[in-house]
């Protein structure tokens, strides 16, 4: 499929698309959002420009391998819940750290925070894997 | 003791995490998922040591105390059932490592097995009913890729009615849970146990126990509804059907064990004597259908919904003996019927077919495979000194005790009918002289071969081990049972705040 009006919305719309996923993914520990949402987002930002352009291209822009993002994803995610063995907690216990930005504005950062990075890559792996799949199948 | 419960489900989902960043490295993947599987056995092996005393190995992930929290709770049965899930892991992947084509591997049989004993595992330690329904589906999923994997046409066809049948039984499943969430507002076990002894609900709490009896019923292989079993465990190759016949039903088997011994113990008359009834016709049903058969693995495979028999038996029974019995039962079949599988396996490997008729004279080929079938076979039909017998005699003492003279009749005839099938298969294919000189196929050197067989080898020790230390055997078993019957040792451990 070519269509001149859904490739330059594509790539008007791309960038947006990936900010917003990862706006998401920052919100979602007290707000609406997080991993999963965030994910399928980034995710249907590629569906989208496999769609308008072609799944070879959405690969190349991609760079990695779908099904590598979703295993270092999982690996992410079980990593998240190790900080708190260290600490003598249980596995998965969430931890925070205070986290100097710029002089005198500190933010926290938490193991949530990792985990929910994790599920972003995973939803995003898995998601691409199936739609690339699906569209190299003609 | 903040890491110990967690770390049969860790272990395996990281070697399946490796796995997959290795793909295209299949000698790695097999190293590894060998390695994982043995860091696995040795912390099984671990978490037995520890519950040993009776203590309840509690862990409450994410430091959120239960009822809020994920529960893992390790006591006796889980701890047994996690060693033989180690054993059966190690014997798979050496298995697999001979045994399985390249494309298969290539696409991914490791990951996706350590992915299923995430799943079982996480069954065995979980002490929460939502996280039990996970973890049925974590190990569901891998087992519907690893039943398909390979697309041969009656594997596929097997698929189909495995897939229908157990998404039947997640949906009950789901609706026990939810009803019973609705109910009780908790689905930790340990609390689901207390409120539901309160007794307020009477009518309603059987309703969902046999819903949850049908949901796990299905997934055992339980009369009436086990017929996908058949139809689906014989299809793919030997390593699949081993690791399957050895862990999924037991899951199914271990979750109602659990579910009926915690929470609903309200009302054995009722629900016990149905669980009893379903076990005697479960016996049956499967050994006649073996009758029929001239397929090793279709023998075998019926042949595993008659033991499920057995083991529901002990629990429908529900004394502190009949679950000794099922505990020995479960450990016993666990090992015997995996080890059978893995034989039938080598035969193929040998000659190219399961059928009965074009089999013949592997005693005179092979005399030391055609021995490793030999005892187990008869383990499993419960010839003394193996672990069958005791096993057996465990249940039918128990039996007597309750005066359930129907069961024990049944359960008697359906050994002496077990005793016919596997000698049936004895006397076809590695007694009877040859029908025709079929090639043998194996290309391995007898170095590759010896390895190959460790694996039967180490389950045939391992039954008549048991056999021999039928003492001590029994002696931990009663201890688990006795945890089963008292379960406030469990809810003190997991409600009492735990470590």
């Amino acid at each position: 499929m070519t269509s001149l009006i859904l490739r330059t919305a594509t790539r008007y719309m791309f960038p947006p698309l990936l900010v917003f996923s990862v706006y998401l993914l920052l919100r979602g520990h007290h707000y609406p959002g997080g991993g999963f949402v965030g994910g399928l987002f980034a995710g249907s930002a590629f569906t989208l420009y496999a769609l308008a352009f072609n799944v070879e291209s959405a690969r190349k822009l991609l760079r990695f391998d779908p099904r590598d993002i979703t295993a270092v994803g999982l690996a992410v995610a079980l990593a998240s819940g190790i900080p708190a063995l260290f600490s003598g907690y249980a596995f998965m216990t969430g931890t925070w750290w205070k986290v100097p930005i710029r002089p005198g504005v500190v933010i926290d950062v938490g193991s949530p925070l990792i985990f929910d990075i994790g599920v972003y890559l995973v939803v995003l792996g898995v998601l691409l894997t199936l739609v690339f799949s699906l569209g190299e199948e003609e | 003791m903040i890491l110990l419960p967690v770390l049969p489900i860790i272990i395996p989902l990281a070697g399946a995490i490796l796995c997959m960043l290795f793909r295209r490295n299949l000698a790695l993947q097999r190293d590894l998922a060998l390695s994982v599987s043995t860091l696995l056995l040795i912390v099984a092996v671990g978490l037995m040591a520890y519950t040993r005393d009776g203590t309840i190995a509690v862990l409450h992930v994410g430091g959120w105390e239960a009822p809020l929290g994920i529960t893992l709770a390790v006591d006796m049965l889980s701890s047994v059932m996690l060693v033989l899930a180690g054993l059966l892991a190690v014997a798979v992947s050496v298995y697999a490592c001979f045994d399985l084509d390249t494309p298969r591997v290539k696409f991914g049989f490791f990951p996706l097995m350590l992915i299923l004993l995430m799943g079982v595992n996480g069954a065995f330690v979980t002490g929460d009913l939502f996280n039990l329904y996970v973890c049925f589906e974590v190990l569901l999923t891998a087992s519907f890729i690893l039943l398909a994997l390979g697309g041969e046409r009656p594997q596929l066809e097997g698929s189909i009615k495995y897939v229908a049948l157990n998404l039947l039984s997640s949906a009950l499943f789901l609706a026990g849970v939810g009803i019973l969430y609705g109910m009780a507002g908790t689905l930790n076990m340990a609390e689901l146990a207390v409120v539901v002894q309160q007794g307020e609900r009477g009518g309603l709490v059987t309703m969902v126990a046999v819903m949850f009896m049908m949901a796990f019923g299905i997934k055992a292989g339980m009369f009436p509804l086990y017929f996908w079993l058949p139809a689906s465990y014989p299809t793919p190759p030997a390593a699949v059907s081993a690791l399957f016949s050895g862990l999924l039903t037991k899951v199914g088997v271990y979750s109602l064990i659990r579910v009926f011994t915690l929470i609903f113990c309200t009302d054995p008359e009722f629900l016990h004597t149905l669980i009893l009834i379903g076990a005697g016709l479960t016996m049956l049903s499967g050994v006649l259908a073996a009758a029929s058969h001239y397929e090793m693995r279709k023998i075998l495979s019926v042949h595993i919904v008659s033991q499920i028999g057995y083991i529901v038996m002990g629990l429908g029974l529900f004394t502190h003996l009949a679950l000794a019995g099922t505990i020995i039962y479960l450990a016993h079949n666990i090992i015997v019927k995996t080890n059978l599988f893995l034989v039938a396996g080598a035969v193929n490997r040998l000659k190219g077919t399961y059928d009965l008729h074009k089999l013949g004279g592997l005693y005179k080929e092979r005399p030391g495979l055609s021995i490793l079938f030999l005892i187990s076979a008869m383990s499993l039909a419960g010839v003394p000194p193996l672990s069958g017998f005791f096993a057996k005699l465990t249940l039918i003492i128990a039996g007597l005790q309750q005066e359930a003279w129907l069961i024990v009749a049944v359960a008697l005839i359906v050994s002496l009918l077990t005793l016919y099938s596997m000698t049936k298969i004895w006397a076809y294919v590695f007694w009877k002289p040859a029908p025709n000189e079929l090639p043998d196929l194996n290309p391995m050197t007898p170095a590759a071969w010896f390895i190959f067989l460790l694996p039967m080898v180490g389950f045939t020790v391992i039954t008549i081990g048991i056999g021999i230390f039928a003492g001590p055997v029994f002696d931990y078993a009663q201890s688990a049972a006795g945890q089963l019957m008292d379960p406030s040792g469990y809810i003190n451990a997991v409600l009492g705040g735990g470590e």
